[in-house]
């Protein structure tokens, strides 16, 4: 399967959610698909997407929040997925795509090309809901499945080591950064318990 | 232990007059109190971390989500963050209010917290992060209230160094 497809398959979805994508690839897709106030790009800090979305989540329990993440970014910040499992916010999905390959500076290959499994590893740290997709039909169904569960899940996705020709956007890091608050600022806020 | 209780409550009830909501923290002696006070309450939402560098992750999303936090760690925690401090707290113009225990330094008996003290300061120098000690009880509460200030005011990370004299009773 290729990211873009993938992401191109739930991008109707991402439109109610709020989006925090790692650098590269997935958010130079994404924005060529259409960016959103709603979507934050990590464009550095690679490993902390995953934190970020942890923030948001904890912080505004009543907005569904997806972390878009990468076999790369994760392996930076393993432990990420155990203080997720700790707090467990009902209101995050975790898709990671594995293209097994740091493709945006040169396609050097991770350790999931050598066996490393990003599923077992979530499973492991105790996130309540794993998943795993190879095609994009299986994407799609499980990505939608993960949304209605209402459960900290981590969906697990292989794609194919493909991507953009650039990655620079015209979209300004700081305008997607004040963009992207003043949006969640903008959203009512309703009782944690509602 | 000889961590001061009466000290870390002076420090807590500063956070919380700043309408600090959200706490992570990694684990170390002289934070012992402060990690409790915020378990025991209530209206605190603490994250415990397995490493430093989470904290900055979660405290950009919190800020992004209009939640005002704060992070606890030991120098050797600064450290360990010092990316995500300057790739995403720097880079997209974040506050970050981090209280950072100063380990290592004057009347240290610890020798594995000795060269973490050593460079402590020249790393917060280094990545142009104003910062000011906690030693005096007296102007606990004034310091943490100005940290916050210039934190939101300038947009960016602002450190405050926990010292022996206010953490530890010998």
């Amino acid at each position: 399967m290729e990211r873009i497809e993938a992401l191109k398959a739930i991008y109707s979805k991402l439109e109610d959610c709020i989006v925090v994508t790692i650098m590269g690839a997935v958010a130079a897709e994404i924005q060529t698909i259409g960016h959103k106030k709603n979507f934050f790009y990590l464009q550095h800090g690679m490993g902390l997407a995953s934190s970020v979305g942890l923030g948001i989540a904890l912080s505004r329990p009543e907005l569904q929040v997806i972390v878009l993440d990468g076999d790369g970014s994760l392996l930076m910040n393993l432990g990420t997925l155990t203080t997720l499992a700790r707090y467990q916010p009902a209101n995050l999905l975790h898709v990671v795509f594995d293209n097994e390959s740091l493709l945006s500076v040169g396609g050097f290959p991770t350790a999931t090309s050598t066996g490393t499994d990003l599923q077992k590893i979530a499973d492991g740290a105790g996130i309540p809901n794993t998943r795993f997709a190879d095609s994009l039909d299986d994407f799609k169904q499980q990505f939608n499945q993960a949304l209605e569960l209402d459960e900290l899940t981590t969906l697990v996705a292989k794609v194919e080591a493909k991507g953009p020709s650039a990655f620079v956007t015209d979209l300004g890091l700081l305008e997607n950064r004040f963009q992207f608050k003043r949006h969640l600022s903008e959203i009512p806020q309703t009782s944690k318990d509602g | 232990m000889p961590v001061s209780t009466k000290n870390s409550q002076l420090i807590y009830d500063a956070l919380k007059a700043c309408d600090i909501q959200l706490i992570s923290a990694l684990p170390e002696t002289w934070l012992v109190h402060l990690i409790r006070m915020a378990e025991d309450d209530s209206k605190m939402t603490l994250v415990r971390l397995s490493k430093e560098e989470e904290g900055v992750g979660i405290s950009v999303g919190a800020h992004l989500a209009g939640t005002k936090s704060a992070m606890l760690m030991q120098n050797h925690g600064l450290l360990q963050s010092i990316n995500g401090i300057v790739s995403v707290a720097q880079l997209y113009r974040i506050p970050l209010l981090m209280l950072i225990s100063y380990r290592g330094w004057f009347g240290e008996r610890d020798p594995w917290q000795t060269e973490g003290g050593l460079v402590t300061e020249n790393v917060l120098r280094s990545l142009r992060i104003p910062y000011e000690f906690l030693d005096d009880p007296n102007n606990v509460a004034h310091k943490i209230q100005q940290a916050q200030t210039l934190s939101e005011s300038s947009s960016r990370p602002v450190a405050l160094l926990l010292c022996r004299d206010l953490m530890w009773e010998e």
